[in-house]
């Protein structure tokens, strides 16, 4: 199914020229940031749910901030907090949802393939996967996507939209850390592939598996070894309860081993974007200073996320028309 | 009226198979031979369709008690006859497990009021919690000959080792679920490349071939019987293969879906393809198949396992474990067999089970015989397989109450015309009489 009138479950399925269409609509929505009313009739008398299965406030809000934006109704239910039990199949959440009449269902669910399965469950429903498992993130990897090329783009004082893919092609991206358990991850990793970038992953063995080769990337680990190579590097968040499990001896020592010191950043290029998904572990996977520093594309990825996720809902939900 | 002939099929013995009609009459066959004189009996027809010795299911979760929304010992009967079986092996994972004699007593009781013969595969430790042995003896001494923790299998070296140990003198076989605990810890499907893809919980193949060398181990030392349960790995029936040259008493069962569906078959997250051990990769799937037409299986069992609609409505990491086997493991066995096997179909479906559960010998639990061979004085356990019927599987058309089957949709080739239960005939034409 396209993304046009469709769902937005994952990135792996997603064409190059549907990517594109999400950039291209999203820099057209970030000039309606700049304005004084910053509110686009799209999708007037549309409702959106957001259904979170699991906490995110910085989720939830970019895309609720984004349907309002779109004048959508919209119906927000923090289902983690709520009083479903993990006992009700999600088979009937979704359906005591759709009573209410939905055009669309943000999803965030711990479990991987919730959105799939939603989208089964309620096929007239637009799905938009805001995370499911450790699965996919597809907007996030879209809003990372974005970020990169609105950087580039501005360096060449060019738009995005003119620039196509031609940005991304043999553009070098780094990624840092668990990419085993990282949603965030695997649709980084499909969206850049797809716009033609070299990937690189790395991690501890636990954590960077080397079957991840089978997706086109090269899997290293020894960041030192890599840290100048990148154009972007992309860090990830590394979950605590990993440190105490079987996965690394400690945060410690995986900090010491990857994550993105001080040190470390004095050797990286002042042109190579970082990058974080966020929410940041400060002393973690990227210290408290290289978080501020000018390479740091951080806060741009969080104010992307708005714009982009209006495409989303705009393209998914409307098909693009109604503008 | 009990008198029957069965006409002009292909009676599919041991070793051959030729054209032939069956006469059967009190329970028993009478006569095998050409252009028998019926006297009067009740023609069945059997033209292009081979005559065997009714399927042993030595894996089938029946859900009595405590599980009777998913499955009845009365719906999964009705679901055996309609797959050709005239016997099942009701596995201990129910609530209470069947770790008692009065439990299995009920069962056994349940299973003489349906259409076909129930048998009981027993717990090996009290409530299967893989610690204290459960009455064994007792167990035995009321006919019962398999027993399992199957669910789970006995993670304890220390139990397992005295539970072979105990049994070996009572002559009974033990079942296990391999598949280490530990490593399959979190784990919902194969641990390979789709697993990392869909960001889900691996269960390594390793976990299984470690639990069954270890237990191959442990029975080279204490001697006794064991069973090594759906068997996913080429590597696992190599292990099994060579202890079994070595002169150990090990035997070995696959299912039917470990050998037509693969780790890919998880992509959609449709929870219907979740089962235990998980399906796996292309390559593990090829050599399996490629051992049982080599001849080298020794069993097709189904591990048919039933669960609510309600429970597969899930996220796949929640959805419990399990599909349906019963009423497809014949097509699906005939279909990996290349289509023309009549010999090594009823083998691995009838005569190799039935002997692993001792049922070829009539009178254990007080039940018929089971996977003998088609000629007079045999009970009538027979089924009717008509190896060239093409037909789609439809999960709303099936005997079992539950529809948790990955199969529907699929054509397959092969089908069970009639099954004969101690000579009734419980299916005929394929419709549950």
């Amino acid at each position: 199914m396209s993304l046009r009138g469709g769902h937005l479950l994952s990135l792996d399925t997603v064409s190059v020229e549907e990517i594109l269409d999400v950039l291209d609509t999203a820099e057209s929505f970030v000039e309606v940031h700049q304005r004084t009313i910053r509110k686009v009739p799209a999708l007037t008398g549309r409702v959106v749910a957001s259904l979170f299965f699991e906490e995110s406030t910085r989720t939830r809000l970019s895309f609720e901030t984004a349907a309002k934006r779109l004048s959508a109704d919209v119906i927000s239910l923090a289902v983690a907090s709520s009083s479903v039990k993990k006992g009700e199949s999600l088979r009937d959440t979704i359906a005591t949802v759709e009573a209410l009449g939905l055009d669309a269902v943000v999803l965030r669910h711990r479990s991987s393939g919730a959105a799939e399965q939603v989208a089964r469950f309620v096929p007239h429903v637009h799905v938009v996967n805001a995370g499911d498992g450790q699965h996919q993130h597809p907007t996030q990897g879209l809003l990372d996507a974005f970020t990169v090329r609105q950087v580039l783009a501005e360096r060449r004082g060019v738009t995005g939209r003119e620039t196509g893919a031609e940005l991304f092609r043999g553009l070098r991206v780094l990624i840092v850390g668990d990419v085993r358990h990282s949603r965030v991850a695997r649709s980084d990793i499909a969206v850049y592939r797809r716009l033609g970038a070299e990937i690189r992953v790395v991690g501890p063995g636990t954590l960077a598996p080397d079957a991840l080769a089978k997706w086109g990337v090269t899997v290293s680990h020894d960041l030192d070894e890599v840290l100048e190579w990148a154009d972007v590097i992309g860090l990830l968040r590394i979950q605590s309860e990993r440190g105490s499990g079987s996965f690394v001896p400690s945060l410690e020592e995986f900090s010491r081993h990857f994550g993105l010191s001080t040190e470390r950043l004095a050797r990286v290029s002042p042109d190579t974007l970082i990058m974080h998904p966020g929410p940041m572990n400060r002393g973690v996977e990227i210290d408290h200073a290289v978080a501020d520093a000018p390479q740091s594309v951080v806060t741009r990825q969080v104010a992307n996320g708005v714009p982009v996720r209006m495409a989303v809902l705009y393209l998914t939900v409307a098909g693009g028309e109604g503008r | 009226m009990s008198r029957r002939v069965l006409r002009g099929g292909i009676v599919v013995g041991p070793s051959t198979s030729q054209r032939g009609d069956v006469l059967i009459d009190e329970g028993r066959i009478m006569a095998v031979g050409e252009n028998l004189d019926s006297g009067g009996a009740e023609e069945v027809d059997c033209t292009g369709a081979w005559i065997g010795p009714a399927f042993v299911d030595l894996h089938t979760h029946l859900r009595e008690p405590g599980g009777d929304a998913a499955e009845t010992i009365t719906s999964g009967a009705r679901a055996g006859v309609v797959g050709g079986y005239s016997a099942l092996v009701a596995m201990p994972n129910t609530d209470p497990a069947l770790d008692s004699v009065p439990v299995v007593r009920d069962v056994l009781e349940r299973g003489r009021a349906s259409v076909l013969d129930v048998a009981v595969c027993a717990a090996i430790t009290v409530g299967r919690r893989g610690e204290r042995l459960a009455p064994l003896g007792d167990l035995a001494a009321l006919g019962v000959h398999l027993f399992s923790d199957d669910g789970t299998g006995v993670a304890n070296p220390q139990v397992m080792r005295r539970a072979l140990e105990y049994a070996r003198p009572l002559g009974v076989r033990l079942a296990q679920h391999c598949e280490d605990a530990d490593l399959c810890e979190g784990g919902v499907m194969n641990e390979g490349e789709w697993s990392l893809r869909l960001g889900l919980g691996g269960r390594p193949v390793a976990a299984e071939e470690i639990m069954v060398a270890r237990d191959l181990d442990l029975l080279r030392w204490t001697g006794g019987r064991l069973h090594l349960l759906h068997l996913s790995s080429a590597r696992s029936v190599s292990l099994a293969l060579a202890a079994r040259a070595e002169g150990l008493d090990v035997t070995f069962e696959v299912t039917p879906h470990h050998l037509v569906l693969d780790e890919s078959a998880c992509a959609d997250y449709d929870p219907v393809t979740k089962v235990h051990p998980p399906l796996r990769g292309r390559h593990d799937v090829d050599a399996l198949g490629e051992l049982l037409r080599d001849g080298r299986i020794d069993a097709v069992a189904t591990d048919h396992a039933p669960h609510t609609p309600e429970s597969k409505d899930r996220p796949f990491d929640e959805a419990p474990a399990g599909l349906l086997g019963l009423e497809h493991a014949a097509a699906l066995t005939h279909e990996v067999l290349g289509g023309d096997r009549p010999v090594d179909l009823f083998r691995l479906l009838s005569r190799t089970p039935a002997r692993i559960a001792r049922l070829h010998e009539r009178g254990l639990l007080g039940l018929s015989a089971h996977g003998g061979d088609v000629v007079a004085g045999e009970d009538a356990n027979l089924v009717v397989f008509d190896p060239s019927e093409t037909w789609i599987v439809d999960r709303a058309r099936l005997q079992s109450r539950a529809n948790n089957t990955p199969y529907h949709g699929r054509t397959l080739t092969g089908r069970v015309r009639h099954t004969l239960v101690r000579g009734e005939l419980r299916v005929r034409e394929g419709d549950l009489q």
